[in-house]
């Protein structure tokens, strides 16, 4: 089973990196008014239920994959959202 | 009695690369090192434990985030909770705040950049075991070399910290290299028993080398080894 986290910056978090590639993107003459980057994660599971996949990949951004000081997460289980 | 030298682990990662300067550091202030590879499952006997500067695991994810889960970090995380002294230097900070032994993470610099400088620090806490030689509000002359240096914690968690006296070293004003909040350089923990900075006192311990300011906090912590050595014996 396919799974992809994505990990952003919380709300509120200064984000030098989405400030700097937001400034860049106005120098081209983009219309942006705010950019955030964040992280992306595939991850190839072994076999088992969605449940239990969606329950281990939460297991995995709580200890390793995010920062809960400043991240926050989202898992996308093949398709379903 | 104070012939008796300490033993003071140095922590060594893949990626460690301040791990011999810390071990000279601490032999030429009185101390002696032993080097502790990263999947040791135990430390040896030690009246301290240092976690130098680098590059651990080429801060993937997040810096100090892999190297968290180390063999000789859950070594250290029993050490800590028994008493022993930790500090933290650089690399070593990040690996603390990542496992939880210090409050707050550190995040990439705000510019971006890396900084590599000396900086002016200002002591807010001389009654640690790691800064007694210190005088409140002494101005320390130590340099910074980090991409990821920014401390962050959120305002309620900084307030708890500043009430309990935990932030122990600020960046003098102006001087900031990183962007961290409240010009924060050095946290301690609840306990005062495990102390994380950024600036690397292992670098300042002789004049010859721009600064000797760097030995007044090493030597606070061999001193303090040497006392709970004498404590315990």
């Amino acid at each position: 089973m396919k799974a992809t986290v994505l990990v952003r910056p919380k709300t509120g978090i200064l984000d030098p990196q989405g400030q700097a590639v937001g400034s860049s993107l106005r120098q081209l003459g983009f219309a942006v008014e705010e950019a955030r980057v964040g992280r992306v994660i595939d991850l190839e599971l072994a076999a088992g239920t969605p449940d239990e996949a969606r329950a281990e990949v939460e297991q995995m951004c709580e200890r390793l994959l995010a920062n809960p000081l400043i991240e926050s997460f989202e898992i996308d289980l093949e398709g379903r959202a | 009695m104070s012939r008796i030298r300490p033993k003071v682990g140095v922590l060594v990662f893949p990626g460690s690369n301040d791990d011999r300067d810390a071990a000279w550091a601490l032999t030429a202030l009185g101390a002696e090192p032993a080097v502790v590879w990263h999947a040791d499952e135990e430390l040896p006997a030690l009246d301290a434990v240092v976690l130098p500067g680098g590059f651990s695991y080429g801060d993937y994810l997040r810096a100090g985030a892999i190297a968290r889960f180390a063999p000789a970090m859950r070594a250290v995380a029993r050490f800590a909770a028994d008493g022993g002294l930790v500090l933290g230097i650089c690399n070593g900070f990040q690996i603390l705040c990542e496992a939880g032994l210090l409050p707050g993470v550190l995040r990439p610099n705000a510019s971006l950049s890396f900084v590599c400088r000396d900086v002016r620090l200002r002591v807010e806490q001389a009654d640690t075991p790691f800064t007694h030689r210190c005088e409140l509000g002494q101005s320390l002359g130590i340099p910074v070399k980090h991409g990821d240096g920014c401390w962050f914690a959120p305002p309620e968690l900084l307030a708890e910290l500043e009430d309990a006296g935990q932030i122990v070293l600020r960046y003098a004003a102006g001087e900031n290299p990183n962007g961290s909040v409240s010009d924060v350089a050095a946290v301690v923990n609840e306990e005062r028993n495990v102390l994380g900075l950024m600036p690397h006192p292992e670098h300042a311990v002789d004049p010859l080398l721009g600064s000797g300011d760097g030995a007044l906090l090493l030597a606070s912590l061999v001193d303090s080894a040497r006392e709970r050595t004498l404590a315990a014996a």
